[in-house]
C-alpha cells in the first residue's frame, strides 16, 4: 500500500516512518507537516492509506478529511483519545492510534486497513462527467470537479474508454462515453456528426464533402449524420 | 520516574541510525515547542498554550514519563478552562526533560 504521513510534528513523522519500514506491505510515498501540502499532493497522486494527525494548527485532521471527495483509507494518529467517537463517524477511518504508537498496535491497524476495501482504488483514474448546471458542465479529473463553460467546448472525440473534450482554453481527457456527454449538452449547439465525434456547430469554419473544419481539426461527417448537419446550418 | 529511552529502543529494533536520528529530532523540536509554550503562557494565550502542551505530551510519553504524561494531560485540560493549576508541576517536567536531553 502506498501511504502518506501528515503530522506537523517531525518526531511523529520520523516514528511513523520507522514503523512503516518494519512492515513489508507499506511504502511511504511522501510526508507532510500540514494538510494543505497534502491536499496539493493528492490532487496529483493516488494513495491507498493516510496516517493523519488530528491536532494540527489552522487545519485539523477532520477539516482535511472533509476536503477529500473520495478519501482513501485513513489511520488517525493522535495524543488525545477523546476524538475516537467522532473519528468513527467517517467511513474512511479504519483505526485510531494514540501516541506513543507501539509496533504491535501499529501492525494491527495496518491489518485493518488492508482488510478494508479501498474506495480510491475502485475509483482509480476516475475522471467522470458529474453534472451540468445551466451553461456549465462539471468534469471529474483526479477527484477535482472542474467547471467547463459549455459554449467554449468545440469538439468532443471518443478515444476508447475515454473522451477528449476540447475547449477554447484547454483539452481534457475524461473517463466517459460520447453518449453520456451528448445527453448533458444542449442540442441546439452540439451535434454528433460521426460515431466518434460531437461538434459545436457554432464553431464550424467550413464544410467540405464529408468533413468539417473546426479550429484546426478536420472532423469526418458520416453519411447518415450529414442531412441533420445540413439542416442545422443557416444556408444561403 | 526519570526520562528513559525504553520506547525509542524498542522502536529502533537495534537500528542505531534511526535511534540517533530520532533523538536529534527531539533535541531540535523540544526546545522550540517549550519556548512556544512559555511565550503563550506569558501572553496569557491559554488556549494556544493548551495546544502546545498537547504537542509536548507526545515527547513526554516518548521519553517514558508515564506519570508526567498524566499531569500534562490534566494541565492541558486546565488550560482549556483558563486554569493555571498544575503549571508548576508541568514546567518541572519540562525542565527535567531539558536536563536529560542536554546529557544525551
Amino acid at each position: 500500500m502506498n501511504c502518506i504521513i501528515i503530522d506537523d510534528e517531525t518526531t511523529a513523522r520520523v516514528i511513523i516512518n520507522q514503523l512503516c519500514s518494519q512492515i513489508n506491505t507499506i511504502h511511504v510515498a511522501a510526508e507532510f507537516p500540514n494538510a494543505m501540502q497534502a491536499i496539493k499532493y493528492l490532487n496529483q497522486n493516488e494513495v491507498d492509506l493516510i496516517f493523519l494527525d488530528i491536532h494540527m494548527p489552522d487545519f485539523t485532521g477532520f477539516d482535511f478529511i472533509q476536503t477529500l471527495k473520495n478519501p482513501p483509507r485513513i489511520i488517525l494518529t493522535t495524543s488525545d483519545a477523546n476524538f475516537a467517537i467522532e473519528a468513527f463517524e467517517y467511513d474512511c477511518i479504519v483505526d485510531y492510534l494514540v501516541k506513543p504508537i507501539l509496533l504491535p498496535r501499529f501492525q494491527k491497524a495496518i491489518q485493518k486497513a488492508e482488510n478494508k476495501p479501498s474506495k480510491t482504488k475502485a475509483l482509480s483514474n476516475n475522471n467522470k462527467i458529474e453534472t451540468t448546471s445551466g451553461n456549465d458542465l462539471y468534469i471529474n479529473i483526479d477527484r477535482r470537479l472542474i467547471k467547463l463553460d459549455i459554449p467554449s467546448i468545440y469538439l468532443i472525440e471518443a478515444k476508447g474508454d475515454y473522451i477528449n473534450v476540447k475547449t477554447e482554453e484547454k483539452n481534457y481527457t475524461v473517463h466517459s462515453t460520447l453518449k453520456k456527454i451528448e445527453d448533458k449538452l444542449p442540442t441546439h449547439l452540439f451535434l454528433k456528426v460521426h460515431r466518434s465525434y460531437i461538434i459545436n456547430i457554432k464553431k464550424i469554419i467550413d464544410i467540405e464533402d464529408n468533413s468539417v473544419l473546426i479550429k484546426k481539426d478536420v472532423i469526418p461527417v458520416s453519411r447518415s449524420n450529414r442531412p441533420e448537419l445540413m439542416k442545422r446550418l443557416n444556408l444561403l | 520516574m526519570k526520562p528513559n529511552l525504553t520506547y525509542i529502543n524498542s522502536l529502533s529494533g537495534g537500528d542505531d541510525s534511526f535511534k540517533e536520528k530520532l533523538i536529534s529530532v527531539i533535541k531540535l523540536e523540544f526546545p522550540v515547542e517549550k519556548a512556544t509554550y512559555i511565550k503563550n503562557i506569558e501572553a496569557k494565550n491559554y488556549q494556544i498554550a493548551a495546544e502546545n502542551v498537547h504537542k509536548l505530551k507526545h515527547k513526554i510519553s516518548i521519553l517514558g514519563l508515564e506519570e508526567s504524561y498524566k499531569i500534562a494531560a490534566c494541565f492541558e485540560k486546565n488550560l482549556k478552562e483558563n486554569s493555571m493549576t498544575l503549571k508548576e508541576d508541568f514546567e518541572n517536567i519540562l525542565q527535567t526533560i531539558t536536563n536529560y536531553l542536554i546529557k544525551l
